[in-house]
C-alpha cells in the first residue's frame, strides 16, 4: 500500500469502488457542505470535493475537505492547475494531508471563459500530467518539485481524469498512458452515456495493459430531464450523449423523466460492471446528491465493504 | 439664409461608373452640378485616405462608384472598395461626423439613368444632412433646409 | 511580427484632447505590416482627428512622421527637430516604440494610439493569429513545430484536454486545438511515438517568470 487512503484499500481488496462528488457552496456556509456530504454517508468510499468547478468561485476544496474529513467521511481533494502555481499547489497538498486528507484528483480545470470570472488570468504553470508527476514525487521521493526534501511527505493516493469521448479519439488511450507514466493511481472518467464508445476506448486501454497499472472508475451521471440530456449533448464540450439516450428521455412523460434518468444510470452501471478493467464507479449527480444512495443501492453496490 | 450648395466628390471607376456618367451626359439627363467626378482606374484604387482627405478639405459628401458586383474589370476591386467605404463610415461615426456622408454605389457602363438618379438622390441626402461640420466648426447644421 | 490594433477613436480623442499641437508617429516595421500604425494609418488617423477637432471648433495641428523603426534610438532621434513644435506625441507603434519615444523625450507626454496585441503570423489578407508567447526556451522541436504555450488555451505541454472537439478548442470554435495540430504533424512526420514522451514542467525563468528580460551580446555591445 502506498497510502492510508480508503479508496486505495477498497481497490486493493478487489472490490468495485464507488465515489461521488460534492460541490462546495458559493459562500461561507459550512452546513451546506455537511448536508451534502451527509447524504453520501455509507454509500460511497470517497467524496470528490470540486475545486472552483466550471470556473466559478466556491468555498475552497481544501476547506470543504477538512469539514468532510472531520465528519468521519473520506474526502478526495480536487485540484486544478488553472488557479494556482506550483508553490500554492504543493503547500495546499501538504496542508490537506496534515488534516488527514489522503486522496486527491489532479486536473487542468475548466477554462475561465466558461465561468463567471472570464476576466481572470489563467495560471497553468504546470498541466495535470505534470501535477500527477509532482505529487507522486512528493509522496514517493519525499521531495518538492524544486528538489528539496519534504519534512513529512504527503502520502496521497493520486487520481486524474480521462475523457474517452474528446477528440482526437486516437490520442485518448495514449494520453491515459502519459498519465500512467507520470504515476497516477486511479482515473475517474468523463460521464459515460455512449457506452459503445467507452467500451471501444477500454479495449484500447486493455491492449496496452493500462488497466493493470491504473484503477479506472467509470463516470456516471443521472439525467433529470430530456432538457438536461439535450443541454449536455449540445452545450458541454467533450460530452457524448447519443441520440438514443435523448430519445429515450423524450419518450416518457415529463414527470417520469427523472425516474427514467435513474434507470438509464443503473443500467449503464450494470453493463459497465461486465467490462474488464472497470474497477469502480464515480457518480456525479449534479445538484442531485440525494439520489446517489438510491442509484448505488439499485446498482447492487451496497453495502459498501469495510476495509 | 444663404443657399447651401453642397460639394460632392464622386470617385468613378473608368470602366463602369465613369462611362455611365458620360452616358447620362449624352442622354441629356439632368443631375445636380454639385457632383464633381474624379475618374479612377478602378473603384478599388480609392483608398480610405482619399475619402478622408476629400472630407477634410471641405467636401460635403463622397460617392464611390464602381462596377456591378461580379463585373469588376479587375475582378474584385469594387468589393475591396465597398469594405473600405464601410471602414471610413465607421471612422466618421466614431469622430461624431456620422457615416452617411460617404456611400458606395455600383452600376454598369450602360446605366446612365442610374448614375443620374444616384447623383440626384445623394445630393438631396447631403442637403438634408447640411454642410460638412468640419468647415463651420461648432455651428454645424446652420445651412440645413436651405436647398 | 508584433501585431497591434488601433485603439477606439473615442479613447484616442480623449487622450489628446488637451493638446493643440500633436506629433503623430508611426513605424515602418511590424505595425505597418499588420496595417495598424504605418504611414497609411498615420494619415488616416491624422485626418480623422483634424476633422473631429475642427468640427468641435477647436482645431488641432497634427504633424505626421513615420519612422523606420520606433524601437531604435537612432531613428527616434530623428524626431528631435519636430519636438519643439509639439505639445504631445501620439504613437502608432507597438508598446516598445511608444516607450522608446517616451524615454528619449522626457518632457513630452506620449500616448499610445494602438493596443499591442501579440506575436503572430499572417493567416491570410487581413487576418493575424498568435504564434509565439516569447517563453524564452523554444519547445517547437518537440511539439512538431506548433507551439502549445502560445496556441493552447490552457498552455498544456501534455495535451489535448477533454475539450478538444473536431480539431477545435472548447474556448472558441474559431481556435484550432493546438494539440490536434501537433498530433496531425507528428503523424505526417511519422513521429507518433514522440507524443508519449511526457514533457516535464517548464522552467518559466526564461519567460516572464524571471522578471523583465534583456539580451546582452558581449560581441556586439559597446
Amino acid at each position: 500500500m502506498k497510502t492510508e487512503s480508503t479508496l486505495e484499500k477498497i481497490l486493493a481488496a478487489g472490490h468495485l469502488a464507488v465515489t461521488s462528488e460534492c460541490g462546495p457552496p458559493r459562500g461561507a456556509l459550512p452546513n451546506k457542505v455537511k448536508e451534502k456530504a451527509e447524504l453520501l454517508r455509507g454509500c460511497v468510499d470517497g467524496i470528490n470535493v470540486t475545486d472552483n468547478q466550471t470556473a466559478m468561485v466556491r468555498m475552497s476544496s481544501l476547506a470543504a475537505c477538512i469539514i468532510i474529513q472531520n465528519m468521519g467521511l473520506n474526502p478526495i481533494l480536487q485540484m486544478v492547475s488553472r488557479d494556482r502555481n506550483r508553490l500554492a499547489m504543493q503547500s495546499d497538498i501538504i496542508g490537506a494531508y496534515s488534516h488527514g486528507v489522503d486522496t486527491m484528483l489532479c486536473l487542468s480545470g475548466d477554462h475561465p471563459r466558461f465561468g463567471d470570472h472570464p476576466m481572470a488570468a489563467n495560471v497553468h504553470d504546470i498541466d495535470s500530467i505534470q501535477m500527477v508527476d509532482m505529487v507522486r514525487n512528493m509522496r514517493d521521493e519525499g521531495k518538492f518539485q524544486g528538489g528539496e526534501k519534504i519534512d513529512g511527505s504527503p502520502k496521497m493516493f493520486i487520481g486524474a481524469a480521462a475523457n474517452p469521448f474528446a477528440d482526437p479519439f486516437e490520442l485518448r488511450v495514449a494520453r491515459l498512458a502519459k498519465k500512467v507514466k507520470a504515476g497516477v493511481d486511479f482515473i475517474q472518467t468523463q460521464c459515460i452515456f455512449n457506452v459503445d464508445k467507452f467500451e471501444k476506448w477500454m479495449e484500447g486501454v486493455r491492449e496496452r495493459g493500462l488497466h493493470e497499472k491504473v484503477a479506472i472508475m467509470a463516470g456516471i451521471t443521472p439525467m433529470k430531464s430530456v432538457g438536461m440530456a439535450r443541454y449536455m449533448k449540445n452545450k458541454v464540450p467533450g460530452m457524448d450523449v447519443p441520440d438514443e439516450v435523448v430519445q429515450r428521455m423524450a419518450g416518457v412523460p415529463k414527470e417520469k423523466q427523472s425516474e427514467e434518468g435513474i434507470k438509464i444510470c443503473v443500467e449503464t452501471i450494470q453493463r459497465l460492471k461486465e467490462v474488464e478493467g472497470v474497477r469502480g464507479f464515480h457518480i456525479m449527480a449534479i445538484e442531485w446528491e440525494q439520489k446517489v444512495p438510491e442509484i448505488v443501492e439499485r446498482a447492487g453496490l451496497l453495502p459498501r465493504p469495510v476495509v | 439664409m444663404e443657399t447651401f450648395e453642397p460639394v460632392i466628390v464622386a470617385f468613378c471607376c473608368h470602366y463602369c461608373a465613369y462611362t455611365a456618367a458620360d452616358m447620362a451626359g449624352s442622354m441629356r439627363l439632368h443631375y445636380p452640378p454639385n457632383v464633381k467626378i474624379i475618374r479612377v482606374p478602378c473603384s478599388g484604387k480609392v483608398d480610405a485616405i482619399h475619402i478622408m482627405k476629400a472630407l477634410e478639405k471641405g467636401a460635403d459628401g463622397v460617392i464611390v462608384a464602381g462596377c456591378l458586383e461580379g463585373d469588376c474589370h479587375f475582378k474584385n476591386g469594387n468589393i475591396r472598395a465597398a469594405h473600405r467605404v464601410d471602414s471610413v463610415r465607421k471612422i466618421l461615426g466614431d469622430i461624431g461626423m456620422g457615416g452617411d456622408r460617404v456611400e458606395m454605389f455600383t452600376m454598369s457602363a450602360g446605366m446612365g439613368e442610374r448614375f443620374a438618379l444616384v447623383a440626384t438622390e445623394f445630393t438631396e441626402k447631403i442637403c438634408k444632412l447640411g454642410a460638412n461640420p468640419v468647415k463651420s466648426g461648432t455651428d454645424m447644421g446652420m445651412h440645413q433646409a436651405a436647398c | 511580427m508584433i501585431t497591434a490594433e488601433r485603439k477606439p477613436m473615442e479613447e484616442i480623442i480623449g487622450s489628446v484632447s488637451p493638446y493643440r499641437r500633436i506629433l503623430l508617429v508611426g513605424c515602418n516595421e511590424c505595425v505597418t505590416v499588420c496595417a495598424a500604425g504605418g504611414r497609411k494609418e498615420v494619415g488616416l488617423l491624422a485626418s480623422a482627428l483634424k476633422m473631429h477637432f475642427a468640427k468641435e471648433g477647436n482645431p488641432v495641428e497634427i504633424e505626421e512622421v513615420t519612422l523606420e523603426r520606433q524601437c531604435d534610438p537612432e531613428y527616434v532621434e530623428e524626431l528631435l527637430p519636430r519636438m519643439d513644435q509639439a505639445d504631445a506625441v501620439l504613437s502608432m507603434a507597438c508598446g516598445c516604440g511608444a516607450q522608446e519615444v517616451a524615454r528619449r523625450y522626457k518632457e513630452k507626454p506620449v500616448f499610445p494610439a494602438v493596443n499591442t496585441r501579440f506575436m503572430g503570423a499572417s493567416e491570410r489578407q487581413g487576418v493575424w493569429a498568435e504564434r509565439c508567447a516569447g517563453c524564452g526556451n523554444c519547445v517547437l522541436g518537440i511539439t512538431a513545430g506548433v507551439c502549445p504555450i502560445a496556441r493552447c488555451s490552457k498552455q498544456l505541454l501534455n495535451g489535448p484536454c477533454g475539450g478538444s472537439t473536431s480539431g477545435k478548442c472548447e474556448v472558441d470554435p474559431d481556435i484550432d486545438c493546438a494539440w490536434q495540430l501537433i498530433w496531425d504533424r507528428l503523424k505526417a512526420l511519422g513521429m507518433q511515438e514522440r507524443y508519449e514522451d511526457n514533457i516535464p514542467a517548464k522552467d518559466w525563468r526564461t519567460g516572464r517568470g524571471g522578471g523583465p528580460r534583456r539580451i546582452v551580446r558581449e560581441d556586439l555591445a559597446s
